[in-house]
């Protein structure tokens, strides 16, 4: 999958001379607060919102990170 | 023949199809996107512009819109919807077009006028490029590089839907004509029943011979004959 965005920020770290970068993907960070006591409710429900809007899963990976 | 153009905060390119549709004597209405329920139309239209300033990914949010369950369920149903570039951003995200438009290859907001190959003319929107399957017409986005893996190409290439392809003034399409970056240089697809077709491209702003050419009437009066 091509991340023109991607691309750009590794020819760049090249240019600055990090010759050893194999590759950059850029993506997204999202914060999300959920009023919920049960962690695995809470991770149900940032994994319900991750599929139905916050990637596309055609060209997008998602990962979770409970705090 | 009735029409709907959905209205989603930074639209831009509403009036301009509002105004094709009128020379054509299409009784058109504006629908907000907060609207529960979308008025009887034979032709919905997702206009051009940058609904919620792209936030989150092109299209992404307009596809949650409350009006839209009523545009899906006009597309299953098999009645016309026309997506013009934020438009056909909107349907990728959706799932009524298959696929996802990336960033332009060069990461450059694209302004300019290209040609395209009217690569199927056996649906309702292309039908009258019978005569003039080469045409020009303006391209503005920053986010139309068609992107499909090969099962997805193979599927449109084989059953004939893709509707435009960006070539050259003689036809030639190739990386050089391609100006985004888009696989096999789609510019617009349809859906497998073909009432559905989103394309990068703006058909709305080809329709006068004084201001510039009349390549999008061409769109507008196929349209209309199918009704």
């Amino acid at each position: 999958m091509l991340d023109p965005q991607g691309k750009v920020v590794n020819q760049t770290l090249k240019n600055m001379g990090y010759q050893n970068i194999v590759n950059v993907r850029q993506g997204k960070y999202f914060e999300i607060e959920i009023e919920e006591a049960n962690k695995e409710k809470a991770k149900n429900v940032a994994e319900e919102i991750c599929k139905k809007l916050l990637t596309n899963v055609v060209i997008e990976d998602y990962t979770i990170n409970l705090k | 023949m009735k029409s709907s153009v959905i209205v989603f905060p930074g639209s831009n390119c509403d009036r301009d199809i509002a105004v094709a549709l009128g020379k054509y004597q299409i009784k058109n209405e504006m629908i907000w996107h907060n609207e529960a329920n979308l008025p009887k139309s034979d032709l919905i239209v997702l206009p051009g512009g940058f609904s919620y300033g792209d936030y989150l990914r092109t299209g992404c949010i307009a596809s949650k819109s409350k009006i839209i369950n009523d545009v899906i369920k006009h597309g299953k149903r098999g009645g016309l919807i026309l997506g013009i570039c934020n438009g056909f951003q909107i349907l990728i995200e959706t799932g009524l077009l298959p696929g996802v438009l990336l960033r332009n290859k060069k990461l450059r907001f694209l302004s300019k006028n290209v040609f395209l190959k009217v690569v199927n003319i056996n649906n309702k929107f292309c039908r009258n490029y019978t005569k003039k399957n080469i045409i020009e017409l303006p391209i503005a986005h920053n986010e139309g590089n068609y992107f499909a893996n090969d099962e997805l190409l193979k599927n449109l290439e084989d059953n004939n839907l893709i509707a435009f392809k960006y070539c050259d003034e003689k036809g030639n399409i190739n990386n050089i004509s391609n100006p985004n970056g888009s696989s096999n240089n789609i510019a617009g697809i349809l859906n497998n029943e073909k009432n559905i077709l989103g394309m990068m491209p703006h058909p709305e702003r080809e329709i006068d011979p004084l201001l510039s050419g009349e390549d999008g009437s061409i769109m507008f009066e196929s349209i209309l004959k199918s009704y």
